[in-house]
């Protein structure tokens, strides 16, 4: 049996690195660029020069100037002040789904047969690729039961927002735009699945969760009229309680001739266990870099796999990807598509990365993923109930939760004055990630939001719990210690952070920052 | 340099410990103190103006004689200019309302105060949203949101403050209560009016969504917002509140911050009306709307301060015709809970419950219970 | 769970004596009693219908390496192919930072634990706005596309205005893309441009400028193969009018070509992917948008912006979040946009590469391309069949007309496989008026012997 230890001594790097502008001394290079052959140089001399004047440049190119071992040594300084979910305890990302990003992944998008080819290339030349999109495509298909997918989305808030554009196209193209202009949405959904609509155009109707923590069904239905594009919701939320109206909820907002999109970010509960296609939704999404394995990069790149009932595929982006018995071709022949949502055809890496995966995986896998981070999620649940200070969303409501819980250290707020940011910047000298707190806003007072998905041991989710207990055990000694954490990690805590609101004092690129500092 | 003004109101909350509710009145004052009731608001003071010893370099202190504050001042250790005069021992309201108009005419940067809701109402009194104000509670039925959650909240707050790291102000209602009801254990508050407190807008960093809009923007969005979607040849009943008079500025229309107006073509046909002239106006027009807002802690949207639209006016206008707007922040306040209605009919009040559209941005709307 | 005999190396508590440990922890029998809430009707009955699990890493191996091997690729061809994504040499120190676990698999933490994330982003925009000439930049978004159309919404809140003029002959992918994002509110049409220099015509530019117009968007180098040689003018122009100016740039070349914002852009957008990030098939890509330092301009950001901010610890570069609450310029938070995991590792690629290569870098990057790129012109032209039709000098792309073989763009690069090239992009069908062309790129990557091979096989395929 592993053992449980917690890092008590922890101590992440900390460079106190300079900005890579320090390290520059006129006159060095990092790289040298090939150089251009004598016969072409005889034939063409020096065409830069001979470009118009005007577009010449002749404002300084400050960048700076580094050998190439700096260069490396910089770089490799800041990665080491960096916490990857591959190298940590990364429970702490709720809704994130922070799973083991496979290695073998990565040596498989380094292949040239990957990395070499360009996207305009004929699908002739690239059918392996093409074949791949065809083929996760259909992993997702079985998945969620939609007929037809797009990979074109960058990320999940992309692939709600190409819901969004999809919706006003169907509702256009049944001369009914203009009236059916508010959808609905939940509170416990991600924001986007209220600001991809608004950016489309909708008005945003926002419904609160019932007693239980599910969203009010009545709510829902008194909100649904003929003015319903559609309702995009969660589920389950992100506070891991899965809703049993959830096909209530479709047929309500059916019969008022609305769609209905299921925003599947939090899906690694329910592969093979609940689809998209049994509670009635038309259109479906998964975060590909969540519930398919694939890293997260520190924001991206991502993709947002798409998915729709056959009647709304015509509006999908071009191209879809498409096997005609012998061959795979892009289809570019959709008068009625949207248009397009990103360059080319999708996030290949990510997409070659996630069917590796998913092959890897199969259905069983896919299945065992979801069993897996339930009970942990559960066992995680069994030992924080057991730390004074800390509650959870609808603690006590009788309703066993999936794969994610949204805890609240409102108790250690009214006892020590201490809050979800003082406990987080604390827990981070032990070696624990930024831990998820919640969306925007936090009804839930001080939250946390945890999801220990299935890469994570038994082990792993003690140690966790354990750093929680130790840390509002601290609260209680001393809460001066938490509100001035970190001591151990990258970065101290920040102070004058007014300053980032302030125009004449922030400064998001080291031009600003020096001219408004009076730094030389 | 903040120039800061400290009033303390030295019989607020008395009668809580003994069992009294309130202290207004000479008379329970008298009670309290046979019961062995002692003076808390200047300990409760104490606390907040401790906290801002730390900055005591960056602060002017103005404060009013004896036990309505430069005791305080002295025990927490900080310089203070002495205004005024006082009986001591025999403070009154009159006192109250005198230290805040003359620190309202030495133009302060914010004006310190230690009470209840009496006490803010005092203040209001004085300097309506002239000044810039905060209260620290010491009152035992505190309904007004003018007031810091404690006075250790309070300290932290003006420290901010004094650091220039709050500069935003919001207009926060000061309530009053009925105190003869509210001793028999009839909670019945009205809006009083509004005092202008600094808002904190915190910074959460919130890396993967964005984060939410502070109180200003979301008025600013959702009084936009009705007053595009305003139709012609509709009269709009206009309630009581600071929320429904940024919407009638938006509409560039003058206002009554505690009355109701009336509406029509985006003209003002009528102000400050009465029950009786709203429904005299009412039967005149084909297609009558209200606009209201949420009023007090506990989400009230009819009678709380907009009692000259009664249960006769909205029966006649009728549940579909009512137009409920109020900032994302105050709904979000009442999470876990329902908006509430109290006209004084129960038939009113029980057509009334069901769900609402609440209006909270632009094109932003948020689907809430109403119950009675 | 059929009965499977093995733990799987990703999934740790399926080990059956822990897993039983932790139900029994929990109180239950089984995972059933989790799923129990979940109404009978909306579980899911049957079996997925995927491949058996290919669980040993080698076979998987074998299995993906196979199917990439139908792939032709620009290291066993040579590529000519450009437009958007390009063939450049990408710095094996790029590389080693970009396969690092912590870069790659972090997410949203603050800058606590994940500190070096953002001094290299911080970085990456500050070299970005370096090249540009500005002094604001964003946490990259998904491509140049959506860096567009983000910017337009952008322009449309600081001016309050609804229309948006953009280059005739800008890339028809990125304006499907910023047509769908401008929607419903803002109009995009397009300003005519010289079929023989590829140049905006700014008479049509002036016709169509109205105080209407939110933003002129253009792009420099020009997708079809010119340099914007009115690129000054056209941002004076649109200032005129009371709009906003944005160019869509190679940061690539801004070692040789001027800074936007010296000649007046206000906005200056484009792809991180020539900045150290492989083709990959379409996914090297993340979008910038540079612009001033002042709060109309960054106020009105969707996205991220993260800027240095003291801590505890004096003389530490902390960094936290900038933000500026809008307050609503164009009265109307319609348009407000959405942010959301984008393309942020990309951006710490580009300043891997940036910082290897400097200014001297950059300047002998541009330089040699050019040339290349001149020569290569020179030399197609001698062709018979051949022509150049856009005149004056390009960076990277050009167009190649091919009118005169006889054949059409699709027959000759099928040709051109048989010597394993992969010829330059069919524009016959986007921009009809060119006929039979198509966009061929160079690059620094291309060697003498490439080209040449290339001349020799368009000669013997175009006799």
């Amino acid at each position: 049996m592993a053992k449980v230890k917690v890092r008590k001594n922890f101590q992440q790097a900390r460079w106190n690195e300079p900005m890579i502008y320090e390290l520059s001394t006129p006159g060095l290079r990092g790289i040298i660029p090939p150089i251009v052959e004598d016969e072409i140089e005889e034939k063409v001399g020096d065409v830069a020069s001979k470009l118009p004047e005007g577009l010449r440049r002749k404002t300084s190119l400050d960048l700076p100037e580094v050998a190439q071992k700096q260069v490396l040594q910089h770089y490799l300084h800041l990665s080491q002040e960096t916490m990857g979910a591959n190298l940590a305890n990364d429970i702490s990302e709720g809704t994130c789904t922070m799973k083991y990003n496979p290695r073998f992944c990565e040596t498989m998008v380094a292949n040239p047969g990957f990395a070499d080819i360009h996207p305009d290339q004929d699908p002739d030349t690239v059918q392996g690729m093409l074949k791949i999109y065809y083929d996760f495509e259909k992993v997702v298909k079985e998945v969620s039961g939609m007929d037809k997918f797009t990979l074109q989305p960058g990320g999940g808030n992309h692939a709600v927002y190409t819901a969004a554009s999809l919706i006003r196209a169907y509702h256009e193209s049944r001369g009914e735009l203009e009236q059916r202009n508010e959808i609905i949405t939940t509170i416990f959904s991600h924001p986007c699945d209220a600001a991809c609509p608004a950016t489309a155009g909708f008005k945003v109707i926002t419904i609160w969760p019932d007693e239980n923590g599910m969203p009010d069904y009545e709510a829902i239905k008194a909100a649904a009229n003929e003015h319903t594009a559609a309702i995009f919701m969660t589920n389950p939320e992100d506070i891991g309680i899965y809703n049993v109206h959830a096909d209530k909820i479709v047929e309500a907002i059916h019969a008022v001739g609305g769609l209905c999109f299921y925003d599947q970010a939090n899906a690694n509960a329910f592969l093979g266990v609940a689809r998209a296609k049994e509670a009635g939704f038309d259109m479906c999404h998964f975060n590909v870099h969540k519930t398919f394995g694939t890293p997260h990069g520190g924001e991206g790149p991502a993709c947002g796999a798409f998915g729709c009932k056959k009647e709304l595929a015509k509006f999908l982006p071009v191209p879809t990807v498409e096997y005609d018995g012998e061959k795979y071709y892009l289809d570019y022949d959709k008068p009625e598509s949207i248009g397009k949502v990103r360059q080319y055809i999708g996030q290949s890496a990510v997409v070659l990365k996630a069917y590796t995966w998913s092959m890897m995986m199969g259905a069983d896998g896919l299945r065992e993923c979801a069993e897996i981070s339930v009970l942990n999620n559960n066992y995680m649940l069994s030992l924080m109930e057991k730390i004074p200070g800390v509650s959870h969303a609808f603690q006590g409501n009788g309703i066993v939760r999936q794969e994610q819980i949204r805890y609240s250290f409102q108790g250690l707020r009214e006892k020590y004055d201490v809050g979800s940011d003082d406990m987080n910047c604390r827990m981070g000298d032990y070696g624990i990630p930024w831990f998820w707190s919640s969306h925007h806003p936090w009804v839930i007072p001080e939250p946390m939001t945890l999801e220990p998905c299935e890469s994570y041991t038994k082990e792993d989710i003690e140690e966790y719990a354990k750093v929680v207990e130790i840390v509002a055990g601290e609260a209680a000694e001393n809460p001066e210690l938490l509100k001035n954490a970190p001591y151990n990690t990258g970065m101290h805590r920040r102070i004058h952070e007014e300053d980032l609101d302030n125009p004449d004092k922030w400064a998001v690129t080291w031009r600003a920052y020096k001219r408004k500092h009076g730094v030389e | 340099m903040k120039r800061l003004g400290f009033i303390v109101n030295p019989v607020a909350g008395i009668g809580g410990k003994v069992g009294l509710k309130g202290s207004d009145g000479e008379t329970i004052l008298k009670k309290a103190l046979e019961l062995g009731a002692v003076r808390e608001s200047g300990r409760k003071a104490l606390v907040t103006m401790k906290l801002l010893k730390e900055v005591e370099s960056e602060l002017e202190i103005y404060t009013w004689p004896g036990e309505m504050g430069e005791d305080v001042c002295r025990e927490a250790g900080l310089q203070a200019t002495v205004l005024g005069e006082i009986i001591k021992g025999h403070t009154t309201p009159e006192d109250t309302i005198r230290a805040a108009q003359m620190m309202k005419e030495l133009k302060l940067d914010l004006i310190l105060f230690v009470g209840g809701d009496g006490t803010a109402r005092n203040i209001m009194d004085a300097v309506g949203t002239e000044a810039v104000v905060l209260g620290i509670p010491a009152g035992c039925k505190i309904h007004s949101g003018v007031y810091a959650l404690n006075p250790k909240t309070a300290g932290q707050l003006m420290t901010q403050f004094v650091q220039g790291k709050v500069r935003e102000t919001k207009l926060a209602e000061v309530m009053d209560i009925d105190e003869e009801k509210f001793r028999e254990g009839v909670v019945q508050a009205r809006l009083y009016g509004y005092l202008q407190i600094p808002n904190e807008t915190k910074m959460v960093q919130n890396l993967k969504s964005g984060r939410g809009f502070s109180e200003t923007v979301s008025i600013e969005m959702l009084s936009n917002y009705v007053a595009d979607e305003m139709q012609d040849d509709v009269l709009y009943i206009v309630g009581t509140g600071s929320t429904t008079a940024s919407i009638m500025k938006k509409l560039n229309l003058p206002n009554t911050l505690l009355g109701v107006d009336v509406v029509y073509n985006r003209q003002v046909i009528a102000s400050d009306c009465t029950e009786k002239e709203l429904l005299e106006i009412i039967p005149r027009y084909d297609k009558v709307k209200i606009i209201v807002t949420v009023i007090g802690g506990q989400g009230y949207v009819f009678g709380r301060g907009n009692q000259q639209i009664s249960a006769e006016v909205i029966k006649r206008v009728g549940k579909e015709n009512i137009i409920i707007a109020a900032s994302k922040n105050k709904i979000l306040s009442l999470f876990g809970s329902s908006l509430h209605v109290d006209t004084g009919n129960e038939e009113v009040n029980q057509m009334l419950c069901g769900y609402y559209r609440v209006i909270v941005g632009y094109g932003d709307i948020m689907m809430l219970p109403m119950s009675d | 769970m059929s009965g499977k005999q093995f733990v799987h190396p990703y999934i740790p508590n399926s080990e059956p004596v822990v897993k039983k440990q932790m139900l029994d922890a929990v109180g239950m029998e089984s995972v059933e009693e989790i799923y129990k809430g979940i109404p009978d009707h909306l579980r899911f009955k049957g079996t997925m219908e995927l491949p058996d699990p290919i669980i040993s890493e080698y076979t998987c191996q074998r299995h993906v390496e196979g199917l990439l091997a139908q792939n032709r690729n620009a290291k066993s061809n040579i590529c000519f192919l450009g437009g958007g994504t390009w063939n450049h040499y990408v710095p094996s120190v790029v590389d080693t930072i970009m396969e690092r676990d912590e870069f790659l698999t972090c997410y949203v933490g603050d800058a606590y634990t994940d500190h070096g994330k953002f001094q290299a982003l911080f970085e990456s925009s500050s070299m970005l706005a370096d090249l540009t000439g500005f002094e604001a930049c964003n946490t990259p978004t998904y491509d140049w596309a959506n860096a567009i159309a983000i910017a337009c919404r952008m322009a449309e809140r600081t001016t309050g205005r609804k229309e948006i003029l953009v280059a005739g002959n800008m890339d028809p992918d990125r304006l499907l893309v910023v047509r769908n994002y401008c929607k419903p509110e803002m109009v995009v049409n397009t300003v005519a441009y010289d079929k023989e220099t590829g140049l905006m015509d700014l008479e049509d530019l002036k016709a169509k400028l109205s105080d209407q117009t939110a933003c002129v968007y253009f792009e420099n180098p020009i997708y079809i193969g010119a340099l914007e040689v009115n690129a000054a003018e056209i941002c004076s122009i649109a200032k005129e009018a009371g709009a906003l100016s944005m160019v869509g740039v190679d940061p690539t070349s801004l070692g040789i070509l001027e800074a936007p914002a010296a000649y007046g852009a206000d906005y200056a957008v484009g792809d991180l992917q020539p900045l150290g990030l492989h083709m990959s098939y379409g996914a090297g890509l993340g979008g910038f948008i540079c612009t001033k330092d002042e709060k109309e301009f960054l106020g009105e950001y969707p996205s991220l912006l993260f800027g240095v901010c003291e801590t505890q610890q004096e003389g530490e570069y902390g960094f936290g979040e900038v933000y500026y609450e809008r307050t609503s310029y164009a009265s109307r938070e319609k348009g407000k946009d959405f942010i959301g995991t984008t393309t942020a590792l990309h951006g710490i690629a580009a300043a891997v590469y940036m910082a290897l290569m400097g200014p001297q870098g950059f300047k002998e990057l541009g330089e040699g391309i050019v040339q290349r790129v001149a020569y290569v012109k020179e030399e197609l032209a001698k062709i018979p069949g051949i022509t150049i039709p856009v005149s004056g000098y390009s960076y990277c792309d050009f167009m190649v007309d091919f009118n005169g073989t006889g054949k059409t763009v699709k027959e000759i690069n099928k040709a051109l496989l048989e010597y394993n090239i992969l010829g330059g992009k069919d524009i016959s069908g986007i921009f009809p008026e060119y006929g039979q062309s198509a966009l061929y790129s160079v690059t620094e990557v291309h060697t003498k012997e490439d080209l040449q091979a290339l001349f020799d096989a368009l000669k013997a395929i175009c006799a």
